[in-house]
């Protein structure tokens, strides 16, 4: 990559004093892209503009949101009713959090595919992973703000969590709470947190994307980019094509914002939280249920371990084992393309996650219980078992040698993806 | 394969989204003016629904989260608003003597309370608390048709083997079945200023698309922005993907 040379004299006086444009030019406009991505790799950028929305909407909401638990309620009411757009912008900040994960779950869900976890992304890979853990932090403190019957319970059961720790479980958690329940304290910090997290979960972003921009993209094929007949510049053909993306994205995202705002809320959280009764059926946000499903799997204590320890441990250890995927497989081929016992076992995962969100939104009786630990514990089979023997045993498909072999006809494969 | 992907993530969010909401006994649909994305307000069955709110679920509900001067947004004229707001007394106060006092409401007042607080509430109906109704269709499964249906039916004679509490009445769609409110629209509850028969069936319409709007005050405004941006962004990303067919077309 050449170092530009600017022409107008201002750019210019900036430019060498702080090179921004001969950034720019670097990482936006001649940024050397893979040829072949498909629209899965839309989705990155997705998620860094719904993180961007989320965070404008959450700050001009914050401006006429009262974090006390006698007042949050009404607050909320009064900025849906009172503020000009408040119910626009309430509503497209609560959409948002769904439409964020929905992003990111695709973009992971890509990422399994086609390997983008492997060698050379390991860190970038792993910085994603933190990155979602933090989202999963903000959705939930910002699930408790409203201060509705299912922000007061939820805050109840996932801070209990905490009381698992051996010895010290119980002083954390009424150090999480300042005091000894969910009450003004734990409000008042959660409102903290929740407006803490997404600016870390922004500079995260940058690392995220600072680690991307070392190897570049990853690709459908899953080779390695070899030289220019191998990339176009990122402007204008990425450029338009997220821009493209991004339309598609609002039509689905301000749809539900303007005809079905609540479609994504329990009706009990517009029941204001009320310490002395409790919900029938206490259930997190649909993007959390999966993991909901976990927790609840292990109803039996083993080796010692309460059931409810292992519960918590397994909650974690789901997103957690993710950070070891670049490790746990062992096939030397990324792509699922070329993996023909990996592209069926993926969709066994997919729908495996997909059969505990089912089961996370229920409650647990009868044969829920059953499918929610075979669930369980195919999922960690999968991660555990599944992906380092079939990295060893599969014979995989013969790998193009370079994207350009593969996107042109006669190339040595298929460039259809099933 | 990729149409597959995108209808299962689909799938996911509306299993997940819907999984919970179909417990219960099964409510009929009604056809709601203010249904579908293009749906409003009945403005004759509002103006009624208000009429019944304000003469019999006043008497135990309170509306908190709703001011009289709301009603200007759907129709009434000041000096309506006015006076229908003057027919409720608010306390107020401190005077200068320091003491409370009561007088008559006005439209920036919220919807009167009908008791001074939870306890009074619970006092004056048999222990039960009659709930706060400003988001009562957001804040219950099946929402107007629930809270609809909840209104209409009740059963005079219980199943003969269900055991009713004492003071306490048989509603087919309440969870448990069994309710402290007592039948609150029986016929001809109310005599309606535009004439329509009063029937249970028709009150309780009326007043469950008032209580809607009262959960709801944005909708109408919402809808149509919504229609004018969703417009907007399929005319925008129609374009966007001509453009990008046009920009990568020297690729292919």
């Amino acid at each position: 990559m050449t170092t530009p040379t600017w022409t107008n004299p201002i750019i210019k006086w900036i430019d060498y004093r702080l090179p921004i444009f001969t950034f720019t030019q670097h990482h936006l406009v001649e940024y050397p892209t893979p040829k072949n991505l498909n629209y899965w790799w839309n989705f990155g950028s997705l998620a860094g503009v719904v993180l961007v929305i989320m965070i404008a909407t959450g700050i001009f909401l914050s401006m006429s949101y009262t974090p006390h638990v006698d007042y949050a309620f009404d607050s909320v009411e009064r900025i849906m009713r009172d503020v000009n757009y408040g119910w626009l912008l309430r509503y497209l900040h609560m959409n948002g959090g769904s439409m964020f994960f929905i992003a990111v779950y695709i973009h992971v869900f890509r990422g399994l595919y086609y390997g983008s976890y492997k060698a050379p992304r390991e860190i970038l890979w792993i910085i994603g992973v933190i990155i979602l853990f933090a989202m999963m932090a903000t959705a939930f403190t910002g699930y408790v703000l409203p201060w509705g019957q299912m922000s007061f319970w939820a805050a109840t059961v996932i801070t209990n969590m905490f009381t698992a720790v051996p010895l010290v479980g119980e002083a954390i958690v009424n150090w999480l709470w300042g005091g000894f329940a969910v009450g003004n304290p734990t409000l008042n910090r959660f409102f903290s947190f929740h407006y803490l997290l997404p600016f870390i979960i922004f500079a995260l972003v940058f690392v995220h994307l600072w680690a991307l921009h070392v190897h570049k993209s990853n690709n459908p094929v899953g080779v390695d980019m070899k030289g220019p007949q191998d990339t176009i510049p990122f402007h204008p053909y990425y450029t338009i094509k997220d821009a493209y993306g991004m339309g598609v994205l609002m039509l689905v995202y301000l749809a539900f914002v303007f005809f079905a705002p609540n479609f994504f809320l329990e009706p009990d959280n517009y029941i204001e939280a009320n310490p002395l009764q409790t919900p029938p059926h206490i259930v997190p946000e649909w993007y959390l249920m999966p993991f909901y499903a976990i927790l609840r799997a292990f109803t039996q204590e083993f080796l010692w371990i309460p059931a409810k320890v292992l519960g918590v441990i397994a909650m974690f250890a789901s997103v957690g084992i993710l950070a070891l995927l670049p490790w746990l497989d062992t096939s030397k081929v990324r792509s699922a393309r070329f993996r023909p016992i990996y592209k069926q076992v993926f969709w066994l995962f997919f729908v495996d996650c997909l059969v505990l969100g089912y089961v996370g939104a229920n409650p647990p009786e009868g044969y829920l219980i059953l499918l929610g630990q075979v669930a369980t514990a195919y999922y960690f089979l999968h991660f555990l078992v599944v992906m380092p023997v079939l990295g060893i045993m599969e014979k995989t498909r013969p790998v193009p040698d370079s994207i350009s072999a593969a996107v042109t006809p006669g190339g040595t494969s298929g460039k259809e993806d099933t | 394969m990729r149409t597959s992907i995108l209808g299962a993530t689909v799938a996911l969010a509306l299993v997940t989204g819907s999984a919970t909401a179909s417990e219960g006994p099964k409510l009929a649909a009604q056809n709601w003016s203010f249904g579908g994305i293009f749906g409003t307000f009945d403005r004759a069955t509002l103006r009624r629904g208000v009429q019944v709110y304000n003469e019999v679920c006043a008497s135990c509900h309170s509306l908190k989260l709703v001011a009289y001067r709301n009603l200007g947004d759907v129709g009434y004229g000041a000096e309506e608003v006015k006076a229908i707001a003057a027919e409720f007394e608010v306390t107020d106060g401190p005077n200068d003597d320091g003491d409370m006092f009561t007088r008559p409401a006005l439209p920036a007042d919220r919807f009167a309370a009908p008791f001074e607080n939870d306890k009074a509430a619970r006092a004056a109906n048999n222990g039960a608390l009659p709930p706060d109704l400003s988001v009562i269709t957001k804040a219950r499964k099946g929402g107007s048709d629930y809270i609809y249906a909840l209104l209409s039916r009740y059963a005079e004679d219980p199943p003969a083997d269900f055991e009713l509490s004492d003071g306490m009445y048989y509603n087919e769609v309440f969870p448990g079945h069994q309710i402290a409110m007592s039948p609150p629209l029986g016929e001809d509850a109310v005599e309606y200023a535009d004439g329509t028969k009063a029937t249970t069936a028709q009150m309780s319409k009326d007043v469950t698309t008032f209580l809607v709007w009262a959960a709801e005050p944005e909708m109408e405004e919402r809808k149509r922005l919504g229609i004018i941006v969703m417009i907007f962004l399929t005319a925008l990303t129609a374009m966007l993907y001509a453009l990008k067919r046009m920009i990568w077309s020297d690729l292919h």
